[in-house]
């Protein structure tokens, strides 16, 4: 009986110190930093993510949100340096991880970050106001162009998506905008739905409820693809009838922001895989389908190398924008 | 009448026995943080959020918005009791309902503060049941330069309103436009004022200013004129509330002026802290005597509170309707929306209705029974003023400390808090406002955006601000409200010139 006693506890004893070697488990209440004040783009993000683990049990440990929204959500990616080699800070952003530090002065390098996983991409679309006299992107630039500068593009805060979309449609049409920022996708919205402005490159979902209401309408998605299907938004035509903006004929394929999901440094690269799994597992769940396709984004997990690549090609191709416009502060 | 038809639905929707407690816990977890200064209505709902996720959407709502309820109530009770507002939006309601409760008047001061906030909240959810499609219509008119007018009316309102000096007025708004400046510009992209402090990137919150600058400053205070507070001999009877009660409709023009006052901030995006401090500027400029303001007047109490909770009822249209959060709860509870599977936008009406006339008819329900609630808790809180300074004022100390921390869970917050604290402690000392102060870094940099975006818009041309009758108008009532008080200053001169030289003559 003795004897068996110890074998046993032999086992158990190999089994305790098998155990951390073999995956790396949260020990105590994992916060999700959002990089964006709370009702924003990322803020959503991570809380769809947070309902969706809890619903299906996907981790032990509780998980407590905190907003930290400042300086464009700089706070939140500085608060995940301070965090180093802690595995409990999850850090939920987009493409502003590893660009927000080539246009502001900040207390944090992309270095400063580990990269766990990609979720999505948003897409990124030209809209005019509902009784714009443009029905297609190209007739829309053309008369840009014809009266320089006195045309208004909306978007979200200086230097950030919105206005490197913008720069990038200008470099490559020779159109001129007047760019205002607001506050968010959400004002540039309801300014376009108003008529202040003559058009705006906001996401998918920060236009849906003025497309439905017939307040705007889209021209082109910056997609190499069409969107999903999907249900009609308005007058019978859906996400899918959009033209890409290749099809109208303007000579820039592509503009995406990836949602993205990050560690702080030198975590246990362990850690780092537990989280991908994580998101794995909530990328294939049928909440995440039914979020990403309310949305109108892009489903695509990318983990790894995937991951670190496509962050390379973006932050290359962004950058040569912030350098032309003459942003770069470093 | 079809919106009354779909009222009598939402009706049917919010009435179950399932909601209405709800709304009795929603409303008595709102007065608990909107009571605690710093934890305010954002961090309630975003506390309470992740246990909505199960729930279906209209439940989730009303749960959510009786918590707001209850902390806008809660807000006003510490501004009447200690002279620290719970939320920015009571700081007006700190000038006599504070005064008030020194004078023993705790409980019909905290009676008039509640009717009157339930009757504020009515006239915006009346408003909201009958005019919804016109408002929605109607706030799509609004941009850039109407936006800035609208902010430079609330501040025009202000200066001049007398009490200090103007010029010790200017200075205290500067100030607060300074601190309103902090961090990252929406309208450059550029990190400002920060001299490359982290803590400093999100800027400083208004929420840590009023912690420190009434709360701590006002103990500083209280510590140095001897370890106590006034009116603690306050008598608290039930029926003073019922005798407050009966006062109430004696006030029923300072009642009107006021909800249209804060339906107007609410449904334009000046918020209930600009329409509870504009409400009480138009009642003191209005009033026969308005020596009377800052000494205890009942009017000063109900004007700003009415306005408050007006324009806090009013603000949900706007983002129901539109999508533009009204208010840092409103944009918390937008991410809810979100959650639920709804998208807040024009169509939200058409789609579903069950749930924007549910959620209405819960915030006449919610009110009712926020009402109902805080009136019962009047003599409890009124007593509070019986325990000895001595134990409840480190409490308060301890509170401040801890709200100062929730706020953005930053521990340099609490420093930043004791700071304003000393300021808030000189600004008596030299009888310099904080009103002001308060006021430019809630809708301070809000009117320095507008206002940019308009230069932006026009290429740099003033006369944008009267492109149009609407950003016209709204400029013109700001300059007279700015004037009024210099040609009165100014007329009065004159009279004494006159009178000085008949006299010679």
């Amino acid at each position: 009986m003795k004897k068996f006693t110890i074998a046993a506890s032999f086992v158990a004893a190999s089994f305790a110190m098998a155990m951390p070697a073999q995956a790396w488990q949260p020990t105590k209440p994992i916060e999700f930093v959002v990089a964006s004040g709370p009702g924003g783009g990322t803020d959503n993000f991570a809380r769809i993510i947070q309902s969706i683990i809890t619903k299906h049990k996907l981790v032990e440990q509780p998980i407590v949100v905190l907003n930290k929204g400042g300086g464009s959500g700089a706070e939140a990616f500085i608060y995940g340096k301070g965090g180093k080699g802690d595995a409990h800070k999850v850090v939920f952003g987009t493409n502003n991880a590893y660009l927000l530090p080539y246009v502001a002065k900040l207390g944090y390098k992309f270095s400063d970050l580990t990269p766990v996983a990609a979720l999505a991409l948003d897409e990124f679309l030209i809209w005019v106001n509902g009784n714009s006299p443009y029905n297609d992107a190209k007739a829309y630039i053309d008369a840009v162009k014809a009266k320089p500068g006195s045309f208004k593009m909306a978007g979200s805060q200086s230097k950030d998506t919105d206005q490197t979309l913008t720069a990038m449609i200008q470099d490559a049409t020779g159109a001129k905008w007047i760019y205002v920022p607001f506050q968010g996708g959400g004002a540039a919205a309801t300014q376009l739905a108003g008529g202040h402005v003559d058009s705006n490159t906001n996401n998918p979902n920060e236009n849906i409820g003025q497309w439905k209401a017939g307040q705007v309408k889209p021209l082109c998605v910056f997609s190499p693809v069409r969107l999903a299907k999907g249900e009609p938004v308005h007058n019978g035509k859906g996400w899918g009838d959009i033209p890409t903006c290749k099809e109208a004929g303007l000579p820039l394929e592509s503009f995406q922001m990836p949602r993205t999901v990050w560690l702080p440094a030198e975590v246990p690269a362990d850690a780092v895989g537990f989280y991908a799994d994580v998101m794995e597992k909530v990328s294939k769940t049928p909440e995440w389908a039914e979020f990403v396709a309310r949305t109108a984004q892009t489903a695509r997990f990318m983990k790894g190398k995937e991951l670190t690549d496509f962050v390379a090609k973006d932050e290359a191709a962004n950058a040569k924008v912030f350098k032309d416009e003459g942003w770069v502060v470093n | 009448m079809e919106n009354f038809a779909s009222l009598l639905h939402g009706f049917e929707v919010a009435l179950t026995a399932h909601h209405i407690a709800l709304m009795m816990a929603g409303v008595l977890l709102g007065i608990l943080v909107g009571v605690l200064p710093g934890l305010g209505a954002p961090n309630g709902v975003s506390l309470m959020l992740p246990l909505t996720f199960t729930m279906d959407p209209v439940s989730a709502i009303i749960l959510l918005t009786s918590l707001y309820w209850g902390a806008l109530f809660g807000g006003s009770t510490t501004s009447v009791l200690f002279n620290i507002p719970g939320e920015p939006s009571s700081v007006a309601t700190t000038f006599d309902g504070h005064p008030m409760a020194k004078q023993g008047r705790a409980a019909e001061a905290l009676s008039f503060a509640f009717l009157s906030a339930g009757f504020g909240a009515m006239a915006g959810v009346i408003l909201i049941t009958l005019l919804s499609g016109w408002v929605a219509r109607f706030a799509l008119k609004f941009s850039s330069p109407e936006y800035f007018a609208v902010y430079f009316m609330t501040f025009a309102s202000f200066v001049g309103l007398g009490g200090a000096s103007p010029f010790k007025t200017i200075v205290s708004m500067a100030m607060g436009f300074a601190f309103a400046t902090i961090g990252m510009d929406s309208v450059s992209g550029n990190v400002r004022l920060t001299y490359e402090f982290d803590v400093l990137l999100a800027g400083v919150s208004f929420l840590i200013a009023v912690i420190g600058l009434f709360g701590l400053g006002e103990l500083l205070q209280t510590m140095e004129e001897g370890l106590r507070f006034d009116g603690v001999k306050a008598k608290v009877r039930p029926r003073d509330v019922l005798l407050t009660a009966l006062k109430l409709p004696r006030y029923w023009f300072a009642l009107l002026r006021s909800s249209i006052i804060g339906i107007w901030m609410g449904i334009t995006p000046g918020g209930p802290t600009a329409a509870s401090f504009m409400s009480y500027a138009m009642a003191k400029r209005s009033s026969r005597n308005p020596e009377k303001f800052g000494k205890g007047e009942p009017e000063g109490v109900i004007s700003p509170e009415t306005a408050d909770h007006a324009a806090g009822s009013a603000a949900m249209l706007p983002m129901l309707a539109l999508g533009i959060p009204g208010s840092a709860t409103a944009a918390v509870m937008m991410g809810g929306l979100m959650i639920w599977g709804l998208n807040p936008g024009p169509m939200l009406f058409v789609e579903r209705p069950d749930f924007v006339w549910g959620l209405i008819a819960s915030m006449y329900l919610g009110n009712v029974v926020a009402v109902i609630v805080v009136l019962a808790t009047v003599p409890l809180f009124a007593s509070i003023l019986r325990i000895p300074f001595s134990i409840i004022g480190p409490a308060i100390v301890v509170v401040c400390f801890i709200g100062a921390y929730t706020v953005a869970s930053k521990e340099f917050d609490i420093w930043l808090a004791l700071a304003f604290g000393l300021v808030g402690y000189f600004f008596k000392k030299l009888d310099y406002p904080i009103a002001p102060l308060v006021l430019a870094m809630v809708i301070g940099d809000k009117a320095e955006d507008a206002f940019r975006q308009s230069m932006i818009f026009s290429q740099g041309s003033l006369s944008i601000f009267w492109s149009n009758p609407l950003v016209g108008s709204l400029m013109a009532i700001a300059l007279a409200l700015l004037l009024f008080p210099l040609l009165g200053s100014a007329r009065r001169g004159i009279r004494k010139l006159t009178t000085a030289r008949a006299a010679k003559a």
